[in-house]
């Protein structure tokens, strides 16, 4: 049963490419494909799993990046992939960590077909981490650096604090 | 292992994308999203029928393919058991989930039927794909009365 959401994920992007052949120049299609698509859908679910993750984990809020980075990798990640990626390359200003993803399982079964060396294929994690923390208040970048689909030893997610959301109050309630 | 949730919101997002991309549909482009969703289910389909444990795979009946679908595929999908299987012994057969797990998060009851069909086209599809790794042709069509339970009506086609 884990292989559902793999082999659908799967189906999701080669259908995806498929639509993208069909009214758009192939070149043009390979750029466009990873950032209005994926990121869009990624993000939707991270806004709506972010609910699940918080009723069912018990986790409070976090004080720093350093936290979120832990509760992502030990209970997140571990929930829903079923995996624990390691936290590596903290920058000096303690804004900015990579997420090591030794095994990937959205890409178990997948081989990046040549004509599609540009896709980034497993996209969508990004958008959910993006989305799943804005709903936190916390605006971040995450895009992926490495990937063994293309060759790299590891896959690596880098994540990057950019600012805290404020609340933003009603007009005339302060 | 990935969690259910995860494949929820994920199937979730496919039917969006799919009306995304035609805001205005008309009766053609409707009929269109629903087959690429189909088709999407097929290939999954196809890909979980080699995958699951097929033991009792000298399946000496159509009946045998049916009780598959109806307790490990949906196990394996939706962690459940199919509610009932009906047949007509002439290749007609009907399977009910009282409370489908795509659609139980919508509602209860007679509200957003009219969205409901958009939620089921890829389990068809996923259906149907089971069956063609298993070496059996049909056509799968899906009904709603009221929310969230549904049934599935597979119509095996004889060579």
């Amino acid at each position: 049963s884990s292989e559902l959401f793999t082999l659908t994920y799967g189906a999701l992007v080669t259908q995806l490419c498929k639509d993208y052949e069909n009214d758009e120049d192939v070149n043009k299609q390979l750029d466009k494909i990873q950032l209005p698509h994926f990121f869009p859908r990624g993000y939707n679910i991270g806004v709506r799993l972010i609910e699940d993750f918080l009723a069912r984990s018990n986790v409070g809020r976090c004080h720093d990046f350093r936290e979120t980075a832990d509760v992502i990798a030990k209970v997140a990640f571990k929930m829903y992939l079923g995996i624990t990626p390691s936290i590596t390359n903290w920058s000096p200003a303690g804004d900015e960590f990579s997420l090591i993803l030794e095994n990937n399982p959205l890409v178990d079964f997948v081989e990046l077909p040549d004509n599609h060396s540009t896709l980034i294929y497993s996209n969508l994690l990004c958008g959910v981490l993006r989305g799943a923390l804005e709903m936190v208040q916390m605006a971040v970048e995450a895009k992926f650096v490495q990937d063994t689909l293309k060759g790299d030893g590891v896959t690596e997610i880098r994540m990057r604090f950019i600012r805290r959301i404020e609340d933003n109050l009603p007009a005339g309630e302060e | 292992m990935a969690d259910p949730a995860l494949f929820e919101f994920l199937h979730t997002e496919m039917v969006a994308e799919l009306w995304a991309q035609d805001p205005d549909p008309g009766p053609g482009g409707q009929k269109t999203s629903l087959l690429v969703l189909e088709g999407m289910g097929f290939r999954v389909g196809q890909a979980l029928g080699e995958r699951l444990p097929r033991e009792m795979l000298a399946f000496r009946e159509e009946l045998d393919v049916l009780k598959f679908l109806c307790k490990d595929l949906w196990v394996a999908v939706f962690h459940k058991q199919m509610d009932s299987l009906r047949t007509n012994h002439q290749g007609t057969y009907v399977l009910q989930d009282n409370s489908f797990p795509l659609l139980v998060r919508m509602a209860s009851g007679l509200q957003y039927l009219e969205e409901a069909p958009k939620f089921l086209a890829f389990t068809c599809g996923l259906l149907r794909g089971t069956l063609s790794t298993l070496g059996v042709k049909s056509l799968v069509t899906a009904s709603v009365a009221a929310l969230p339970a549904c049934k599935f009506q597979v119509v095996i086609q004889k060579p």
